[in-house]
C-alpha cells in the first residue's frame, strides 16, 4: 500500500516539494497529493513591478495553472482545507468549483483526506483588520501585495499630481522584507520619469531602529535613501491609519500626514492553521529551525511563509527549505537516515534588492552569517529580471 | 539600577532563541497589550537587544528600568508610561 503524502499549499515551497517527491518516489510507495485553494500559482515578486508596468493580473509572467507546473505523478486537488486533524491524521476539505482532480470522493463538495505524512506550505495571509483604520478605509490606502492591489496602486499613481507619499509596513513579520525599500526606489525612479519628483515628498517609515531588519543591509540602503532625497523615520510602529484625515500614527506617538499611503498590510499565518490550533498567536507554525518538522507533531513538516522561523518570509527561503523537506521525507519513506549536508536547513536565503535606476544588489545569508550586499549594479538588476522570467521554467519544477 | 528582586513584573515574555528583530518586536507587542503603569520583562539571547531595546523605550517615552544579565541571556525590564 502506498503511503499518502499530502502537501497543503501550491506556492513555491509546496510545489517544489511535490515535484521532488514525485520524481524520487515510486507510485507503489507513495501517493502524492497537493491541495491548493485556487489551483493557480502566482509569482508574487512580480507584483512589486506592476504599479510601474503594463502587465495585466492574468499575465503569464505572473500566474500559471498549478497543474502545468506539477509532475504528473502528483495529484492536484483544488479546495480549501477547513481543518487539520493531527490526532486522526486527516484533513477536511471543501472543494472549490471547477476543481481539477478528485481523489476518491465521488464528486462530493466536502471530503476527508487521510494522510501518513503532511507538509504544511500554507503561506501567509493579509489581515488588514489587525491595524485600526485599514478595514474602514478600504480603497483609500494602497499596497502591492496582490495583483489586484498593485493594479489599484497603478491607477492611483497615474492620477497622482504631487504631494507626500508615505511608504511603510503595518507590522512585522511581512513577506519579502526588502519589498518596501525596493518599492521606494522604484517609485522614486518612476516619479522622476514622470516629471513629478520635484512636486513629491517621499517618506519611508520603518518600525525598527534602522531602515531594514539586518544591519549590513541597512548600511547599504540608508545612503541610497538619502541620495534619492527620501525622508525616513525609524522606530515608527504603525498604530492606526485615519484615511479621512490622511494621517498615519505610531505607537511612539508620532503623526504623519500623507496624500498617498502605501502600506504593507499586517500578515498572519493561514486561517486553517489558527483554526486547527496549530499556530502561535499570529498563526505561524512552531517549526524546528533545522529539520523543519512542526514541533511536537511527528510526520508533519512546515516550510515557507507558514513557519515561525527567524528568516525572511520569501520564496527564496521556501525554495531552500523545500529541498530539505523533500530529502527528509524521502529518507523517512525509505527507512534511512537523511544524508548529512542535505538533511538540515541552515537558514539559507538568496534574494535581490532592486535599488532603482536599473540597478540592484544581492543578499545571501543564513542563520549564522549576515549578508554583505555588493555595490548596486546593472548586473544584479539584469540577473533579477532574468530570474523573473526563468522562474517559471526552473523553480517550481525543482530543477534549481 | 534597582535590584531585580525589588521590582514587580506584571508580564514576562521569553524571546530567547529568536533573533533580530524578534525580541524587540516582542517587547513592542507586549507594551501595546500592557495597561499603563505595568511592568514588562523580555528575555533575550540576542546581543543586538542591548542596543535596540533601550533605544526603542527611550523613543517611545516609556520608563527603562534596566537590563539584568542571567546565564546566557538578559532580562530587559521596562514600565509602560503612557
Amino acid at each position: 500500500m502506498p503511503q499518502h503524502i499530502v502537501i497543503v499549499g501550491g506556492g513555491v515551497g509546496g510545489t517544489i516539494v511535490a515535484n521532488l517527491l514525485a520524481r524520487s518516489l515510486h507510485r507503489n510507495e507513495a501517493e502524492i497529493t497537493l491541495i491548493d485553494s485556487t489551483g493557480k500559482h502566482a509569482y508574487m515578486p512580480g507584483w512589486l513591478y506592476m504599479p510601474f508596468n503594463h502587465l495585466s493580473a492574468d499575465s503569464d509572467q505572473l500566474i500559471h495553472p498549478e497543474r502545468d507546473l506539477l509532475n504528473h505523478h502528483a495529484n492536484l486537488v483544488t479546495g480549501e482545507v477547513q481543518q487539520i486533524d493531527t490526532q486522526n491524521r486527516e484533513l477536511r476539505i471543501r472543494h472549490s468549483a471547477g476543481f481539477d482532480e478528485i481523489v476518491g470522493t465521488g464528486g462530493a463538495s466536502e471530503a476527508v483526506y487521510p494522510y501518513d505524512y503532511l507538509v504544511l506550505a500554507t503561506g501567509a495571509r493579509l489581515e488588514p483588520s489587525d491595524l485600526p483604520g485599514l478595514v474602514e478605509g478600504e480603497g483609500k490606502w494602497h499596497h502591492f501585495y496582490s495583483a489586484e492591489a498593485s493594479l489599484r496602486l497603478r491607477e492611483a499613481l497615474n492620477s497622482f499630481e504631487g504631494g507626500r507619499i508615505v511608504i511603510t509596513v503595518g507590522g512585522i513579520p511581512y513577506r519579502c522584507p526588502p519589498a518596501p525599500l525596493e518599492f521606494t526606489f522604484l517609485l522614486d525612479e518612476w516619479l522622476r520619469k514622470q516629471g513629478l519628483r520635484d512636486r513629491t515628498e517621499m517618506h519611508y517609515l520603518y518600525p525598527l531602529p534602522r531602515v531594514f531588519p539586518i544591519e549590513t543591509v541597512a548600511e547599504v540602503a540608508t545612503p541610497l535613501l538619502e541620495e534619492r532625497n527620501v525622508n525616513y523615520t525609524i522606530f515608527f510602529n504603525t498604530e492606526a491609519v485615519d484615511t479621512e484625515r490622511k494621517i498615519i500614527s505610531s505607537l511612539e506617538g508620532e503623526e504623519i500626514p500623507y496624500d498617498l499611503l502605501v502600506l504593507v498590510p499586517p500578515h498572519r499565518g493561514a486561517k486553517v492553521i489558527e483554526e486547527s490550533g496549530l499556530g502561535d498567536e499570529q498563526g505561524w507554525l512552531p517549526t524546528d529551525r533545522a529539520t523543519l518538522e512542526v514541533k511536537g507533531k511527528p510526520h508533519i513538516y512546515a516550510l515557507g511563509d507558514a513557519t515561525d522561523l527567524p528568516v525572511s518570509k520569501s520564496g527564496s527561503a521556501a525554495h531552500f527549505e523545500a529541498k530539505v523537506v523533500a530529502h527528509r521525507l524521502i529518507a523517512e519513506m525509505h527507512g534511512e537516515e537523511p544524508a548529512n549536508g542535505e538533511a538540515n536547513y541552515d537558514g539559507e536565503v538568496m534574494c535581490f534588492l532592486e535599488t532603482g535606476q536599473s540597478k540592484a544588489t544581492q543578499l545571501v545569508f543564513n542563520y549564522e552569517h549576515p549578508p554583505h550586499p555588493p555595490r548596486p549594479s546593472l548586473y544584479y538588476h539584469m540577473e533579477k529580471q532574468l530570474f523573473n522570467r526563468a522562474y517559471w521554467h526552473l523553480v517550481p519544477q525543482g530543477l534549481v | 539600577m534597582p535590584e531585580l528582586t525589588d521590582i514587580t513584573i506584571d508580564k514576562e515574555i521569553d524571546a530567547r532563541g529568536s533573533f533580530c528583530p524578534g525580541p524587540l518586536m516582542e517587547l513592542i507587542r507586549g507594551m501595546k497589550a500592557l495597561p499603563v503603569g505595568g511592568v514588562l520583562a523580555v528575555l533575550s539571547s540576542d546581543p543586538g537587544s542591548a542596543k535596540d531595546i533601550p533605544a526603542w523605550i527611550q523613543k517611545a517615552k516609556h520608563e527603562y528600568i534596566g537590563a539584568f544579565p542571567e546565564q546566557g541571556y538578559t532580562r530587559f525590564v521596562a514600565r509602560k508610561a503612557h
